[in-house]
């Protein structure tokens, strides 16, 4: 059995319903509590009593055998006993053993008309359902029968049952089942004439949350409307004001009555919450009145903070914050109430030195999305002090980790030279598993806020002296990199690696960026007799041996631009790479290396060599490289942009909302009013065909799902032409070669063919085509392909000619789909799920569940997923039939990092795929895509 | 919220409730590496932990553990105060309730696990309307049992 979908809406729809039909209590005698299975008992405390793991297993060997044999015997067991050794078996399975019988019993049990047995039947196979399927009919046919019952302690077992398991199976034997009851239920009937609407699950949810006087009721329905928002929010939109009058009664009325609803002094703390994250599906309440009444829920919450304690048990405060925290979420999630935030700022400010450790981890936590509002993030920032102070004194490290984050979140360029030297003292200490992370972060930090670049040089040797075995090459890169692009400190970094070196031991990574910067920029340090060519020269060879081979590839290179740069130490050089260590070394790079540098330094003359070896050109200004390595690690979502121009140092830039708005509408403008020339091309060829072509054709798409995982075959053929295709892509460019080929004997005239774009794709034809084409002829056209944003409607490829005097006109959908820009992305399956869980917003993920309509092969489903061009990962998810992959669509404009994994049912042929990316249109493109192809 | 185990502090599990399908294989292998990782921390560190894509919320009480995976966006603390109203219904149910209650009436845990949260949602977070169905529910078994223990006198 695969994961399951566990249908949350469906579960959640039972949750209200199992409130409904217990609304009206049962009458029950009054009969005092007995005892329960003495059998069970004894053999409990025979395990108990048993002193070795040895005796333990013997008892239970025993045990089964004999409920195998009772089970097996000719005598019919009363309910009693069925009841009795179901349940040794139940406790033989929390022990920690495998059961692969008595389940064919617990279904009896369940189908019994005893309570108990029932009860006990239900609760075995809620534990034990997973391990054996094939009574999954049998057992949905005594919950349907229980359902039925109208008897509602049945109902509820049975409801019980189909919500906790929450199998795919199950939700699909009564998806059709549950809200027939749930309209039926009786707390619902007395609103049954508002629930007759279209939408009987909408009204009838959102009129308990309006009328609903039963706290847990309210409680679960709010629950689903919650999932059913998060779905498809239009549906629910009212929702948002009956929300906050509910919450406005709970929070603001001083006088109100919860009964048992209020715990310890709290006020339904966990409807609170629930309303609180119901509101977190929608933005801020457009209607003022509305908005009005939230705020002064919220600030009323924030209040509460504020006053003494009601009690001094920790549950009090706890239930208090829980509400507390959840109102901080959604004013973050509005992000509109400059008030609102920054008191949020400060209450979380005085939890950052609570005694309570939870609460220091949470408001960390949390203060970190703060950080990413314009409008607090000054406010956070003010809290430095604590921050640093936490991550010296915190014994926690999960507490300690929460304070990197933060100090990252709320770092710019006012703080960053003390936030850098914190991180790099902590980095000293730190946790192994964070300490790569922390790598990154620093990197990251100092470039983007180094003011003066000779500090950016040494906090990133500072990085490679402290924790050099967690400086990925990203890191060391970057750093070339830079040093490259300004000659403004070159020598300094030349003057800077030169003395790093001089000590005894230092780590590979750092004779790598040594050896890369004094070849290239040595020339500027080497006036200074204490670092003389010679010098420089000695101090790069001592280390040579005890380098990895990859580091010595990247030395001899510095030596042979040493020969370049000071032709007197040309001698010593050649003399070191004549030497049989090099010359015959077993690595045929190094090798090779040595050899050609050799043979290159003998022959080149001087001229030559200034050229060969001529300093590196700049770098092409990108996106750091590190970045991309954190994001990678932390997914896209979760990363606090510091790019953004909000963040700059006075902060008071237009609010981000907006920001993204306005440049969004701005850019699509422009597009619109400068048509591409794509867009009028295929104008003309419209008004070109209706007015004279017969058969203006429908565009053709019949095998557009076919090129879906594959890049070249035949698209297109008739009795006249046969159109094949092979393509290519890398990153956001394509070029496609179309080949035209006339089947007939006969030759075509007034042959064209153009194309027809979307906006977001840039097509472009290399040449056009030779008018005519030549009976049993091939032609071909090549097509440069550029993808400018996600798309989701393909280019139309319109070829026109005649054949016979009549014009022939056919319009064939090209096979350029968004997944073609995609470039795979290998990662581990811790990396998986941090990305996984950091897309995890609704609107990120698409989900489609369709029924196989090939065999279910799993070599070709790789081949397909391979195809897409995701990256197929082995080993990350636990069940090993399914399939996971990742990769990132590359557009001009941004980069969109994709994760997608396949569930297949071979039982019930059916797939479950999910898609989660950074954006909601890819998600959705993808996934319409890649379910077509199973 | 996923799943909720009871464990000892010797690290023998006690109680295992699962609200997503997963395969007994994968159940197994969650509950060692959860209940090692948990019983690895130290009495003051914080009750919250990431693992996986899920945050982790557990609670020591006396010497049984409970322990919670929720999603992302759940709330910590509110999943704090529903393992502590679990104990306090097995608290009133049992009477001062201990270890070996839930060893020997695991099935009554079950029981009163089941009225308080369903599908991993708290439903009813009333004591007394959740203890009110547990003795509901006792009732019918001991006017069944009564009914029973009739029938074969007779």
């Amino acid at each position: 059995m695969g994961r399951g979908p566990s249908p949350l809406t469906q579960r959640l729809l039972l949750l209200l319903l199992r409130r409904a039909a217990s609304a009206a209590p049962d009458k029950m005698p009054a009969v005092s509590k007995g005892d329960g299975m003495r059998g069970l008992a004894v053999f409990i405390s025979d395990i108990r009593n048993c002193k070795s793991k040895e005796a333990e297993i013997k008892r239970i060997n025993k045990e089964l055998a004999n409920i195998r044999s009772k089970f097996k015997g000719d005598k019919a067991l009363d309910g009693y006993s069925k009841k009795k050794y179901v349940c040794k078996l139940l406790f033989i399975f929390l022990l920690g053993h495998d059961i692969d019988f008595g389940h064919m019993e617990a279904v009896n049990l369940l189908s019994s008309n005893k309570y108990t047995e029932k009860q006990i039947g239900y609760l075995f196979i809620s534990v034990l359902v997973n391990s054996n399927s094939d009574l999954i009919r049998l057992i949905n046919n005594g919950i349907k029968n229980d359902l039925t019952s109208r008897n509602p302690t049945f109902m509820n077992l049975a409801l019980h049952c189909i919500a906790n398991v929450g199998s795919r199976e199950m939700a699909e034997a009564f998806a059709a089942e549950i809200p027939r009851i749930l309209v039926a239920g009786s707390v619902i009937q007395l609103l049954a004439p508002l629930s007759a609407a279209d939408q009987p699950i909408r009204a009838v949810v959102l009129v308990v949350l309006h009328h609903g006087q039963r706290e847990g009721v309210v409680t679960a329905a709010t629950s689903l409307i919650t999932t059913l928002a998060q779905k498809s929010p239009d549906d629910f939109k009212t929702s948002v004001s009956l929300a906050v009058a509910r919450l406005s009664r709970i929070v603001t009325s001083a006088s109100i009555d919860l009964q048992d609803y209020t715990y310890y002094f709290v006020a339904a703390p966990w409807l609170s919450v629930k309303l609180l994250r119901l509101l977190q599906c929608y933005p801020p309440p457009e209607d003022a009145a509305l908005r009005g009444r939230l705020t002064e829920c919220l600030e009323t919450i924030l209040n509460k903070a504020q006053e003494p304690p009601k009690s001094k048990k920790v549950q009090h405060s706890n239930a208090k914050n829980a509400v507390l925290f959840e109102a901080i979420s959604l004013i973050i999630h509005h992000d509109s109430e400059p008030t609102l935030l920054v008191r949020a700022c400060n209450q979380l400010g005085q939890f950052l030195q609570h005694r309570e450790t939870n609460l220091r981890y949470l408001a960390l936590e949390s203060m970190c999305t703060l950080a990413s509002s314009e409008f607090s993030h000054e406010a956070v920032k003010t809290h430095i002090e604590t921050v640093i102070n936490a991550l010296k004194t915190e014994r926690d490290v999960s507490v300690r980790q929460r304070a990197v984050d933060l100090l990252y979140a709320m770092c710019d360029r006012s703080n960053a030279k003390q936030i850098v030297a914190e991180m790099l003292s902590y980095l000293e200490t730190a946790d192994y598993s964070i300490r790569e992370e922390i790598v990154l972060k620093v990197a990251i930090l100092a470039e983007k806020y180094a003011v003066d670049y000779t500090w950016y040089v040494d906090t990133i040797l500072n990085l490679i002296r402290i924790a050099g075995d967690y400086v990925s090459d990203e890191v060391w890169y970057r750093v070339i990199q830079i040093v490259i692009n300004r000659d403004d400190v070159q020598g300094y970094a030349a003057k800077t690696v030169f003395e790093a070196l001089q000590a005894p031991a230092c780590h590979e990574n750092l004779v790598k960026v040594g050896g890369y910067i004094l070849g290239e920029f040595g020339n500027l340090i080497a006036g200074d007799s204490r670092s003389s060519p010679l010098v420089q020269f000695n101090l790069l060879h001592s280390k040579f041996h005890l380098c990895s081979v990859p580091t010595r590839a990247l030395l001899l290179s510095a030596y042979i631009k040493f020969i370049n740069l000071f032709p007197e130490v040309k001698a010593t050089i050649q003399e070191v790479l004549r030497s049989d260590s090099q010359l015959r070394n077993a690595d045929v790079e190094l090798q090779q290396r040595a050899v050609e540098y050799l043979r290159l330094s003998c022959i080149a003359s001087t001229d030559i060599l200034a050229t060969v070896l001529e300093e590196m050109p700049p770098f092409p200004e990108r996106e750091s490289s590190i970045l991309a390595k954190l994001k990678r690690k932390k997914g896209p979502g979760n990363l606090p942009d510091i790019d953004d121009t909000r963040r700059s140092v006075n902060g008071n830039t237009e609010h981000n909302n907006n920001n993204t708005e306005t440049t969004a509408k701005v850019s699509s403008d422009l597009l619109a009013l400068s048509p591409a020339p794509s867009a009028g091309a295929s104008l003309l060829v419209d008004v070109f065909s209706e007015s004279s072509a017969p058969a203006a054709a429908d565009v053709y798409e019949d095998n557009f799902a076919r090129f879906v995982c594959k890049n070249n075959g035949v698209l297109y053929e008739n009795q006249l032409l046969q159109i094949g295709l092979k393509s290519e892509y890398r990153q956001n460019l394509g070029r496609m070669y179309v080949f035209y080929g006339n089947k007939t004997s006969t030759q075509f005239l007034s042959f064209t063919a153009s194309v027809g774009s979307p906006d977001p794709l840039n097509t472009h034809i290399l040449h056009p085509v030779d008018p005519t084409v030549d009976g049993g002829a091939q032609v071909q056209q090549i097509l440069n392909i550029e993808c400018l944003s996600d798309f989701t409607e393909a280019p139309v490829l319109n070829i026109q000619f005649r054949y016979g005097g009549t014009l022939q006109s056919i319009a064939v959908k090209l096979p350029i789909m968004l997944n073609k820009f995609f470039q795979p992305t290998e990662m581990m399956s811790q990396d998986f799920f941090q990305r996984w869980k950091q897309l995890g917003a609704p609107q990120q993920e698409v989900q489609k569940i369709f029924k196989a309509k090939h065999p279910m092969d799993t070599e070709v489903t790789k081949a397909k997923i391979i195809g897409f061009g995701a990256a197929l990962l082995d080993g990350v998810d636990p069940n090993p039939a399914n399939f996971v992959g990742a990769g990132v669509i590359h557009t001009k404009s941004t980069q969109v990092g994709c994760l997608l994994r396949l569930e297949p049912n071979t039982q019930a042929q059916m797939y479950r795929l999910t898609l989660r990316t950074s954006r909601d249109s890819v998600s959705q493109r993808l996934c319409d895509l890649l379910s077509e192809q199973f | 919220m996923q799943f909720m185990l009871l464990f000892s502090r010797q690290g023998k599990l006690r109680l295992q409730k699962w609200y997503v399908p997963l395969s007994d294989k994968e159940k197994k292998k969650i509950t060692r590496e959860l209940v090692q990782t948990v019983l690895a921390r130290k009495p003051k560190m914080c009750s919250f932990l990431e693992w996986r894509d899920l945050k982790i919320v557990y609670k020591r009480y006396a010497s049984l553990y409970f322990c919670c995976a929720i999603e992302d966006q759940d709330n910590e603390l509110i999943t704090l105060e529903i393992i502590h109203r679990y104990v306090e219904l097995l608290d009133k149910y049992f009477g001062s309730v201990c270890e070996l209650d839930i060893i020997f009436n695991f099935e009554k845990a079950y029981f009163i696990l089941d009225e308080f949260l369903l599908g991993g949602e708290a439903q009813e977070t009333s004591k007394k309307n959740v203890l009110k169905a547990i003795e509901q529910a006792d009732l019918l078994q001991e006017s069944e049992d009564e009914y029973l223990s009739v029938k074969i006198f007779k």
